[in-house]
């Protein structure tokens, strides 16, 4: 097992926003999870990085409990986030916010890796010496995304990466999901809006609501669940 | 025109100084957010720290200047760096998340029991150093007046420049720089890219306090006398710098502490010496009221 979560509550102040989590992820899967604004999608992705600390409850990663290991250590362990609201570093160029993506990582990969995001998103090279501040929103994006991309992560999760995109490059997003996962096994915790798409590049996913897991299985299995179907896939979707 | 051409000296000397002190104040606020207010005594301990050595190598004979002066800098920029260290251990982190004014006072706390430890084990007299660094090159004479740059303000010119282009080059273009960029922008998410975020305000601090310790220096060699307030001086000084250079900004540190050496020596030379010190407030409250995001830094963004 890459990633197992069991029983983790994590809290903000007097919000009690994680009740209770039981999630694993499995090397090579894409494990998607769904749930409607304020379940607690992001903050389970932020808990893995003890940001908020998980109150009770264990994480472990890659046969190593990182419960309470230190944000930037868990991070060192192979585990790289797209976050919510992309954070890109404003006032640094796009070839500068790449190389804090691969900060830790092995410096002879870097010329490959970049070349690797470069063919992924062209734009980005074009835009190499460009403050990343001034990108529209979809072009830091895929800067975010790129970030992620140059540790070579063993987990990646994505929040929300198609986001703010053009319908173009949300098909090229999910390319992507798809092509990192088959052609490197890179093993991926998905959130996106669009379940439906989700649910269909997933193997697996987990229903999220008020901080709990409340259903879980494959994709295909949710895709034609009838809650699933009425809370998230109804109405103009897909 | 010589005697202006001899203010211009002086003045570049003096901004050289606050200009190195700046540079400490504006990285830390760059990076927490909020003003070191025990930054300047660390000024006033280098120079104790540099008085003692020098007597101690005058006792012990060394008469290599160079090497003295090394020796110097090595060991106070050792203390000092520890000492920002400690303040930041001490009074920030403990305090972090809560309130602004918090960390303001634990810092002024610190600041006034270096302040008294010193005066209590160094004397609270006036501390005079036989002249270090003596001549000079006499670059005009004319019949009433002679323009003459120090080998002391020579050395403090040069090795400030020295200093601030290496400084500028290792934030802007080495992995530490880039890790220091990043956790002023975005701390969170320099955790999440696996930079060690306590570590880099930690080493913040420790290089600010030697470049400040670097001045604390090179103002004993070049006035010869320190006593245990000249930190507070200084440190308000550099502040007013860093303030009118754009708080936050490095070039802007620079830029500040040359502009407020060259007034305060133009001032003193023009119009009245005993108010010199007068100019720099003034020019204090006059950039926080009309642009305080001074002359190179940006508008400020709330940050919390
Ligand atoms: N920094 C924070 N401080 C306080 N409460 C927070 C914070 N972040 C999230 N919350 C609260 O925690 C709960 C879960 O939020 P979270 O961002 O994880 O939801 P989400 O599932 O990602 O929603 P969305 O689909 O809108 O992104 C919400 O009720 C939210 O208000
Ligand atoms: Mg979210």
């Amino acid at each position: 097992m890459m990633l197992t979560m069991t029983g983790v509550h994590a809290h903000y102040g007097h919000i009690h926003a994680l009740r209770g989590i039981d999630v694993e992820v499995q090397a090579g899967e894409i494990v998607t999870l769904i749930g409607a604004n304020g379940a607690g999608k992001s903050t389970l992705m932020m808990s893995l990085f003890g940001n908020p600390r998980a109150s009770a409850g264990q994480i472990v990663f890659d046969g190593e409990d990182i419960t309470g290991l230190a944000t930037h250590e868990i991070a060192l362990r192979g585990i790289s986030l797209v976050p919510e609201g992309r954070r890109v570093f404003p006032r640094m160029t796009v070839f500068e916010n790449l190389q804090m993506g691969a900060g830790f990582a092995a410096a002879e990969n870097f010329e490959a890796d970049l070349a690797r995001v470069f063919a992924m998103f062209p734009i980005l090279d074009e835009r190499k010496m460009q403050r990343a501040g001034t990108l529209s929103g979809g072009e830091q994006q895929m800067l975010a995304i790129g970030r992620a991309l140059m540790s070579r992560p063993k987990l990646l999760l994505l929040d929300e990466p198609s986001l703010g995109l053009a319908p173009i490059y949300i098909r090229r997003i999910f390319q992507i999901v798809r092509e990192l996962n088959r052609d490197h096994g890179m093993t991926i915790l998905l959130v996106e809006q669009n379940a439906n798409q989700a649910l269909k590049v997933a193997h697996r996913g987990y229903v999220l609501q008020h901080g709990g897991v409340t259903l879980a299985g494959s994709g295909e299995e949710l895709l034609a669940s009838p809650e699933v179907r009425a809370a998230y896939l109804e109405g103009g979707h897909g | 025109m010589a005697y202006a051409l001899q203010q211009l000296i002086n003045g570049l000397t003096l901004g050289a100084m606050y200009g190195l002190i700046a540079i400490g104040y504006t990285m830390v606020y760059g990076i927490i957010g909020m003003i070191n207010f025990a930054h300047g005594d660390i000024f006033m301990v280098s120079a104790f720290i540099a008085v003692t050595c020098f007597t101690l190598l005058a006792a012990a004979d060394v008469s290599s200047i160079p090497l003295a002066l090394m020796f110097v800098l090595v060991v106070s920029m050792f203390f000092t760096s520890a000492y920002g260290w400690a303040v930041e251990r001490v009074a920030y982190r403990p305090l972090r998340g809560s309130t602004r004014l918090a960390p303001l006072i634990s810092a002024i706390g610190m600041s006034i029991f270096l302040q008294n430890t010193v005066q209590l084990t160094q004397g609270a007299r006036v501390k005079p150093i036989p002249p270090v660094i003596e001549g000079g090159i006499e670059l005009w004479q004319t019949p009433d007046f002679t323009v003459q740059i120090g080998w002391s303000q020579l050395l403090i010119i040069v090795t400030t420049v020295v200093l601030m282009v290496a400084f500028t080059w290792m934030i802007t273009h080495t992995a530490f720089g880039r890790q220091q960029r990043s956790c002023e922008q975005d701390r969170t998410m320099a955790a999440l890219l696996g930079v060690n975020v306590d570590r880099t305000i930690s080493l913040t601090f420790m290089l600010g306090a030697a470049l400040a310790a670097v001045a604390g220096v090179m103002v004993t060699v070049y006035y010869g006398v320190v006593d245990f307030f000249i930190g507070f001086l200084a440190g308000i000084k550099a502040f007013t710098a860093a303030v009118l250079g754009g708080i936050g900004s490095l070039p802007g540190a620079m830029l500040g502490g040359l502009l407020i050496g060259l007034i305060e020596s133009f001032w003193a030379a023009y119009l009245w010496a005993e108010y010199k010190d007068v100019a720099t407030f003034g020019i204090l409250c006059l950039v926080l009221m009309l642009r305080p995001s001074g002359l190179l830094g940006r508008p400020e963004v709330e940050k919390v």
